[in-house]
């Protein structure tokens, strides 16, 4: 008995999410010329919508600064006065132009879906039954239209009559067609897809504006993007820092004056912008979009903001069995014959049962009776072949009064009965075995003969057993959902390495675990896309839908991925991560580099008073204009600097809190202090090569 | 003793207490203690309240407030009237509006700045009045942050404990007990107890009569430091004999006032259920306040630049300006930084004398927020505080939405926390600019230029922080200073006090995250650490310009840093 190899179609490529942006229209590159361009200008719009810059304290504060020193500039004209002006002008651009870059991406993204949605026209049914054309624009809810090979669906829907397959690469980016069809889980379309074949009639479910692309526009381009939990929290800590450094810098002022000195306006504006969160507060926006942009770019549409952070918290993750650990199908593996029958003959029958049988599991049952014992196919002469049905569980084929039926054990041991016939003393035996095994037996009977037993393996991804470890690394729990019995489970679980595993799964037992898992604190992801799953998509912390799935499980869900790939929850549980981490980190960075700031300028301020604080110019900066101007000057480049790790992510790799707290601290809070004592002295030695004074 | 002696005596000490006094408090105020409770149920009744009738955050604060607000009151007018009330054998009239509110705020809110001499302003009546608020406040601030502590390890819960319980327990339980004992080795220790008025001694032969003050002393003594109080019965608090008589009173001051905010760490580790989380809150207080020992003893161990500046190249000790040659430059400064650090104040030195950079240590310690390891209570509310902002930035760098023990933290606890912790600094700051730009605040300083510019900067320091450390040098007993101070001191204590309850009730509503391998650790070096870094940080950059101006301008003004 030799197993069968079992080549893998496409063997889970997503699994690493490395397989190049593709769908929502075509992704361009970060950095694309053209969308700097765009950004350049969007930038200078923003800074003139007065309201949107007052929801950023940290950059409204230096945009007042600078209106100050502008008028100080205009009263007082001096190179060293405009130059601080320009240079916070030039700092509040570039975090505009920091948030406009963010944009940028999903702007073109949604420019493109804007193009395909406007074009189409829609044919719709009268109640009388003719058809009449309108703008795909006009239908309301519950219009009912028909789509003929070649036709644009007009918007989402559900299919009530025919079959059809469809191009969703407008929306996947996936080339390959899809077969939709009325019924079951696989009756949605989406609005913007092309029918390739027949006709289908579809009742239109979204009403107009409210289509899935039009999310999609949306989102893409964050036209209502909600601040996060989490960044408001991060605002807040911002504004407090923000606040707590004017009387800082205001009480310089009385402070000088009872010590003799006077200290310019402009400086003390200078202080304050060099020591209030700017790099963070311009960034902050450009981090949470860029995140959101990241989910698109893997074909994962967030509904918001809070879901990406959420799945950065993410404790517990629910997987279904099929797809996500295991290749999506089973594959027969050997025949075993029970009662004194040989595997031939149960290979024969088998392949006989499933010769129509179009399911992968079918076909590889026929593959493998044809490589181990050359059965071919036949004629048949008189017959007709049973399909599956859910009452009988049994599928097979009737040639004359010959019944040959294959199934579940307990649905065949059923059948046996009725007809007369018994059960082999080794049958149970057999399939408690191979269910042990972690695959599934199917049972092979001719007439009221038990033949022998199939067993379906099931195939575990290659490399998930190493991507559970990380995960458990992280700290999360995996958990396999799946409808087999718990001996199947166990082994496969065993195999595939996860926490624990739910068998015997139905909607009721999948919800009880996640409410068991919330009620004990923990924050749950999962993946679904049967209407069924739709109260469990709900329920969950992260729930993200499958594309394929129906409209309510998309509803129900927080998530949808386009390319209907269960392991790419993996992924979004890493882009959650990173957001935070990003932000976590830049804001330490911002906070550490005020150390090397006041060392620049606090003995610059008062050195005319006393000079002997010049042994606090560590930096020996050439002159207090110098130092001042150095100090502005790094605060605003490096907001530049930073966009491109804004805007990637600060990189990530699964591995224990601790160990990435260690990391981040160093370089982030380390070279936080660290580096602007360089940049600030470097740019001083150009400024004083300028000879700018 | 000597100094290294000393240390060791009292890292000693402290360990026992920490463990046992630590564990005892917790078992106290989780109702586990009842051998008093012969006074304690009568006492219930008579408040009518009882340990089962627990409070939300708003009723609670709303009793702290009211409680505080009837003892401000009270104290006033005790001041106020103390030349018709009974125990005045000196006949001392009342005090003035602005020095009786300055005082009364001060003993109420734990600050004990005193702009007034024990001996020669206060009858033994208003002494002992101010005794009771040495009692009762630190009894508030503990109930504080045990209300927060609460917060952090229950459940979905509705409540923070209740006041009035809490206060009577720490009473009882705690603050009576150890004071009484402690009291008595004053005594034996040859402190002064009566209720005798002053002795007049005629020096014959310089035909001068000299008044010897007396008093309550001793037992006052004990609750000044143990409650991290530090208003002492004489103006020369324990640089006077009768206060701190020997080397081992002296010890005992500083294991006293040192003794229970370290030892709350251990409760507080205790009531959340891992002592490992109250160690690494330990860790953090020994770290700041061992190295600011070691800095300021070391200034202090060094000649002092003015006596150098006159010709005195060579000086055989540190700086003894001001000092008692009995205690010494390393002890004193080992008492200022334990007094300073502790939100005590009290002093076996004048710390006006230290050298710059040695007043420097003291100062920057009270800069740092009082909770290394701060006040009785506050400082560990503090320190919680700032454990709240350390893990919301460290939590953020680890990818997860920041939690601590548990609790999610979240824009109501960064705001509420943020608030209480910047306020501090803010008042300090708006205060000292206002003082140096009016005519009342710049007449005040006893000297000019960085040092009169160092003791109004150090006033209101002391004062917002509820220190009471006083530099001197600064006629404080103004108008202007008293009504300002006490402004100061309110902000500084119920500004901070208000938002701790009402995050001890955020915290305590939330749902209990379980911890895994994800959850960012708060027990190990490396939450010790940010811990640090963020009260230096905080402290650094909110205070350098001011301090620049300050002792760092007048240390280089010598020269260097270190004599």
């Amino acid at each position: 008995m030799t197993d069968v190899t079992v080549t893998p179609a496409s063997s889970g490529g997503a699994l690493h999410g490395k397989e190049g942006p593709h769908g929502v229209a075509q992704a361009r590159r970060l950095f694309d010329p053209e969308i700097l361009g765009h950004a350049a200008v969007d930038a200078l719009r923003k800074v003139a919508d007065l309201r949107a810059q007052a929801k950023n304290p940290v950059m409204f504060v230096v945009l007042i600064g600078t209106v100050v020193t502008f008028i100080e500039a205009i009263a007082h004209p001096g190179i060293f006065t405009w130059s601080i002006t320009i240079w916070l002008a030039l700092t509040v651009w570039f975090a505009n132009f920091a948030e406009a870059m963010a944009e940028g991406r999903g702007k073109a993204q949604a420019d493109t879906l804007r193009q395909m949605r406007s074009a189409t026209e829609a044919r719709r049914l009268r109640p009388d039954g003719s058809e009449e054309r309108v703008l795909a624009s006009a239908l309301v809810k519950g219009d009912t239209v028909v789509c003929e090979a070649g036709d644009v669906i007009p918007s989402d829907g559900e299919i009530i009559e025919g079959v059809a397959s469809v191009d969703e690469s407008a929306v996947t980016g996936e080339s390959a067609p899809v077969i939709r069809e009325s019924g079951g889980d696989r009756s949605a379309v989406t609005g913007g897809t092309k029918v390739l074949s027949d006709r289908i009639v579809v009742r239109i479910t979204a009403e107009p504006g409210k289509t899935f692309i039009d999310r999609m526009i949306g989102l893409v381009e964050g036209a209502n993007r909600h601040k996060t939990p989490n960044e408001i929290a991060l605002t807040i800590l911002l504004a407090v820092l923000t606040i707590v450094f004017l009387p800082v810098v205001v009480s310089l002022q009385p402070f000088g004056q009872f010590s003799g000195a006077t200290i310019s306006v402009v400086v003390l504006i200078a202080l304050l912008v060099c020591l209030i969160p700017t790099t963070i507060g311009a960034l902050l926006s450009a981090i949470g979009i860029a995140g959101m942009d990241r989910l698109v770019q893997r074909n994962v549409l967030a509904m918001s903001g809070r879901a990406v952070e959420a799945a950065g918290d993410v404790q517990t993750l629910l997987l279904d069995k099929t797809g996500t650990i295991t290749l999506g199908n089973r594959m027969a593996s050997r025949f075993v014959g029970v009662g004194g029958h040989s595997e031939q003959e149960v290979a024969d029958a088998a392949q006989l049962a499933s010769l129509s049988d179009e399911t992968p599991e079918g076909r590889s049952i026929v593959v493998l009776a044809k490589e181990r014992f050359d059965i071919r196919q036949r004629d048949l002469g008189q017959h007709t072949f049973v399909p599956f049905s859910a009452s009988t569980r049994m599928s097979g084929i009737d040639l004359g009064s010959r019944q040959i039926r294959k199934g579940a054990g307990e649905a065949v041991k059923t059948w046996i009965v009725e007809q007369g016939g018994s059960v082999p003393a080794d049958l149970d035996a057999v399939v408690e075995d191979i269910s042990r095994a972690g695959s599934t037996p199917l049972v092979v009977a001719d007439g009221a003969d038990v033949l022998g037993v199939i067993e379906l393996k099931d195939v575990v991804k290659q490399g998930i057993r190493e991507k559970f470890a990380e995960m458990r690394g992280m700290g999360i729990r995996t958990v396999m959902i799946t409808g087999d019995n718990p001996l199947t489970a166990a082994a496969i679980a065993q195999e595939a390495g996860v926490d624990d595993f739910l068998a015997e799964a139905t909607p009721e037992t999948k919800m009880e675990l996640i409410r068991a898992e919330q009620s004990g604190g923990k924050l749950v992801a999962m993946t679904g896309d049967g209407t069924n799953d739709a109260p469990a998509l709900a329920q969950a912390d992260v729930g993200v839908a499958m594309n394929t799935g129906t409209t309510a499980a998309k509803e129900a869900g927080n998530m949808v991925d386009l390319d209907s790939n269960p392991t790419k929850l993996i992924d979004v549980v890493e882009i959650g991560k990173q957001l935070l981490i990003t932000r976590g980190s830049l804001t330490t960075f911002s906070i550490a580099n005020d150390v090397a700031k006041y060392f620049a300028i606090i003995p610059a301020l008062f050195a005319a008073t006393y000079p002997q604080l010049d042994s606090l110019n560590v930096m020996r900066l050439h002159s207090p204009a110098d130092a001042v101007l150095s100090a502005v000057i790094f605060n605003a480049l490096v907001i530049v600097a930073l966009i491109p790790l804004a805007l990637r992510g600060v990189k990530f790799r699964p591995s224990s809190a601790a160990s990435i707290l260690r990391r981040n601290v160093f370089i982030y809070g380390l070279g936080g202090i660290i580096t602007p004592f360089i940049f600030i002295k470097l740019i001083d030695m150009i400024l004083v090569a300028l000879h700018a004074y | 003793m000597g100094f290294f002696l000393t240390i060791v005596v009292l890292v000693a000490a402290l360990a026992l207490a920490w463990r046992y006094l630590g564990s005892y408090m917790a078992a106290v105020f989780e109702g586990r203690v009842h051998w008093m409770a012969w006074v304690e149920r009568p006492l219930y009744r008579l408040l009518g309240t009882s340990p089962e009738h627990e409070q939300s955050w708003k009723r609670y604060a709303g009793a702290l407030l009211v409680f505080s607000a009837v003892t401000v009151l009270f104290t006033y007018l005790v001041l106020r009237l103390q030349g018709s009330l009974p125990l005045n054998p000196q006949h001392l009239g009342g005090l003035s509006p602005a020095l009786s509110w300055n005082t009364a705020v001060s003993f109420v809110t734990n600050t004990n700045w005193q702009n007034y001499g024990g001996e020669t302003a206060l009858s033994y009546l208003s002494q002992m009045t101010l005794v009771v608020q040495q009692f009762l406040s630190p009894a508030v601030g503990i109930a504080v942050a045990i209300a927060l502590v609460r917060g952090l390890s229950r459940r979905k819960a509705a409540t923070v404990g209740n006041f009035w319980v809490d206060v009577t327990r720490c009473l009882l339980y705690i603050l009576l007990p150890i004071a009484f004992l402690a009291g008595i080795v004053y005594v034996a220790q040859g402190g002064v107890q009566t209720l005798a008025g002053p002795v007049h001694i005629h020096d014959m032969l310089n035909g001068v009569t000299q008044t010897i003050a007396r008093g309550p002393i001793a037992f006052m003594t004990s609750i000044e430091q143990l409650g991290t109080n530090g208003g002492g019965f004489l103006n020369a608090n324990a640089a006077a004999a009768f206060e701190n008589p020997t080397g081992l009173t002296n010890l005992l001051d500083i294991f006293l006032l040192l003794c229970i905010p370290f030892s709350l760490t251990y409760t507080f580790g205790k009531m959340v259920g891992s002592r490992r989380q109250g160690a690494a809150l330990l860790a953090a207080m020994v770290l700041i306040f061992g190295v600011w020992v070691g800095f300021t003893s070391y200034a202090e161990h060094q000649p002092n630049p003015a006596v150098a500046a006159a010709g005195l190249r060579h000086q055989p000790t540190g700086n003894m300006e001001g000092k008692e040659v009995r205690i010494g430059d390393t002890s004193t400064a080992l008492f200022g930084v334990a007094s300073t650090q502790t939100s005590t104040g009290s002093a076996d030195a004048s710390y006006d004398s230290f050298n710059p950079i040695g007043g420097f240590g003291l100062l920057s310690g009270i800069m740092l927020g009082e909770e290394t390891p701060g006040g009785t209570g506050s400082g560990l509310y503090t320190m919680l505080l700032f454990a709240v902002i350390a893990v919301f930035i460290g939590g953020l760098m680890i990818g997860r939405t920041p939690e601590y023990l548990g609790k999610k933290i979240q824009a109501r606890e960064v705001k509420l926390a943020g608030f209480a912790i910047l306020i501090m600094p803010i008042t300090v700051l708006v205060l000292t600019a206002l003082a140096v730009s009016v005519h009342a605040g710049r007449v005040g300083p006893l000297n000019g230029g960085p040092h009169g510019f160092s003791e109004i900067l150090y006033a209101f320091t002391s004062q917002a922080n509820n220190n009471g450390s006083a530099f001197a040098g600064l006629s404080g007993n103004t108008a202007f200073y008293n009504t300002l101070g006490g402004l100061a001191m309110l902000i500084g204590r119920f500004a901070i006090m208000v938002p701790v309850l009402a995050l001890a009730g955020s915290l305590g509503e939330k749902e209990v995250v379980p911890t895994g391998l994800g959850t960012f650790r708060t027990d190990n070096a490396m939450f010790v650490g940010l811990v640090i870094g963020s009260i230096i940080l905080v402290g650094a950059l909110t205070f350098f310009p001011a301090v620049s101006l300050g002792p760092i301008v007048e240390q280089l003004s010598h020269g260097r840093f270190f004599g």
